[in-house]
């Protein structure tokens, strides 16, 4: 374990510096972090191993698909293909004369980008490990667990026990899939993240907007009538306060998913910035004697970013089942709003 | 602004791979991985109640065996004392009847003592009244060697009888 900790520090230093080197010239740090941070049509291993991922695309309806590698010459540097263009991570129409054209409509990119080959990189990595666990689960019924079983048996059991049992009561059975889903997404998308040359899926406002909107839509259809006559009739409100109450509650309904959403995007996205930055300082001071302290705080701060993966998937996974709480919870008595937001 | 901005893309495959992920996880991974965690907490639940129990029953059982123990123990105590009174009573009439025999036994000698002496004094008696009558006879016989004294004598006789 510790080996592997060594060899992934390691890999992150050298990717670093091998990609500023690589830009050459001046370097600028807020475009190195951008580009790291940012989704990409190549997948940049390190300098010279490279991967180019397939562009999809839907031009008014038509879908069109071909390798990001046409959009590069030999000498890597961009070029537009087949009427379209790349130009700061995106892809556009291009005129006859290769510039940006005005009309740029109903152009739909659904590209399999850097994050989203990650994602499906994770996906299946989710799949074989809890596919595996499941078999472990099936062949040794009723014995104790064993090997990686033994590792989220207690993960597991933790998030039905404190997190499902403890937020939604009685009827949390039928929310442990998602919450399940979701804890292990999250964590595994956010380690899979600090891996070097990892895509930064996690901090990706398109990922954490879809996994807020499901817990927002799970919360609102699983909504039950107290859940309702809080909103549209909040008791020990005055009547006359509904047009106030009614539009306030209604936005509390899409600031909880809202908060889930910038969250886990701004935390992940943040550790990232910062452990790119304290690298860039060797670059910037373009000295050697920074590297000693630079990589002390990088590693300390990787360190606090694998603890963070894991924090964060926890806050995602424990506020929702909040959210699911409140939504399912019978309301006995008037004034009982136990389910704030914690915020984090 | 671009950080912020979410692509259509992204939303798409993330939206449907979620979603497809946590169709195939609940489905193959999470349903029998909670089953199988709820079977083995109810199976491992009802083995520590029926060990509970056992161990319940092993107390019932001691204690009942306790019971039997000192009842038996109670039971040898009686018979023992019952016993022993018995033992005790058998010789208690034994030692009456030897001593009602001894002291009939007593009595009977004693009876034939007194019949033997009785008979004994008699035959002394007779023997004296014999010996009296002979001792008289022989003395009756020196006296009345001499013919006057046989005449005084029938006078004598004579005399008493005339006198009844």
């Amino acid at each position: 374990m510790k080996k592997l900790f060594i060899l992934l520090f390691s890999f992150l230093t050298i990717s670093a510096q091998v990609e500023a080197a690589a830009e050459g010239g001046e370097f600028k740090p807020g475009d190195m972090i951008t580009h790291h941070i940012a989704d990409d049509y190549t997948w940049h291993f390190a300098d010279g191993v490279t991967l180019y991922l397939p562009v999809i695309l839907i031009d008014n309806g038509t879908p069109k698909v071909f390798s990001s590698s046409n959009f590069y010459d030999e000498n890597h540097a961009v070029v537009p293909y087949d009427g379209y263009m790349l130009s700061h991570g995106h892809i556009y129409r291009a005129d006859a004369s290769g510039q940006q054209a005005a009309d740029q409509s109903s152009l739909l990119d659904f590209s399999i980008t850097k994050n989203v080959a990650s994602l499906f990189i994770s996906v299946a990595l989710l799949l074989v490990v809890f596919f595996t666990i499941a078999g472990s689960y099936a062949k040794g019924k009723g014995r104790a667990p064993k090997g990686i079983q033994s590792f989220f048996e207690p993960i597991i059991i933790f998030i039905r026990d404190e997190i499902a049992k403890a937020n939604i009561g009685p009827k949390y059975e039928r929310y442990m899939p998602y919450l399940l889903t979701i804890f292990f997404f999250i964590w595994f998308n956010n380690l899979l993240g600090l891996m070097p040359g990892g895509a930064n899926l996690t901090g990706n406002i398109a990922v954490t907007l879809v996994l807020a909107t499901m817990t927002l839509l799970i919360t609102v259809f699983s909504g039950n009538k107290s859940y309702w006559s809080h909103i549209f009739a909040t008791p020990g409100v005055p009547t006359w306060l509904a047009p106030i109450m009614i539009p306030v509650e209604l936005i509390g309904i899409l600031t909880k998913p809202f908060s889930l959403m910038v969250r886990l995007f701004a935390n992940i996205t943040a550790g990232h910035i910062i452990i790119l930055s304290l690298f860039s300082l060797i670059f910037i001071f373009e000295s050697i004697f920074v590297a000693p302290l630079s990589v002390a705080f990088a590693i300390f701060m990787f360190f606090l970013e694998l603890f963070v993966a894991l924090l964060q998937a926890y806050i995602f996974t424990l506020l929702s089942a909040m959210y699911f709480g409140g939504a399912v919870e019978e309301h006995d008595h008037v004034g009982d709003h136990g389910h704030g937001d914690g915020a984090h | 602004m671009e950080l912020v901005t979410p692509g259509i893309g992204l939303i798409f495959w993330q939206t449907v791979t979620f979603i497809i992920v946590l169709f195939l996880l609940s489905k193959f991974a999470w349903k029998p991985i909670m089953n199988a965690l709820n079977e083995r907490e109810t199976s491992i639940e009802n083995a520590l109640s029926a060990a509970e129990k056992a161990k319940l029953e092993m107390q019932g059982l001691k204690a009942e065996n306790e019971k039997l123990l000192a009842e038996a123990r109670m039971e040898r105590d009686k018979i023992l004392k019952e016993a022993s009174d018995a033992g005790n009573a058998l010789v208690e009439t034994a030692r009456q009847k030897a001593n009602e025999e001894g002291a009939r036994m007593i009595a009977q000698a004693r009876e034939s003592i007194e019949n033997e002496k009785r008979a004994a004094i008699t035959e002394v008696k007779n023997m004296a009244a014999v010996l009296s009558v002979d001792i008289a006879e022989r003395i009756l016989r020196k006296e009345l060697s001499n013919p006057q004294a046989q005449q005084e004598l029938a006078k004598d006789y004579i005399n008493e009888v005339t006198l009844n």
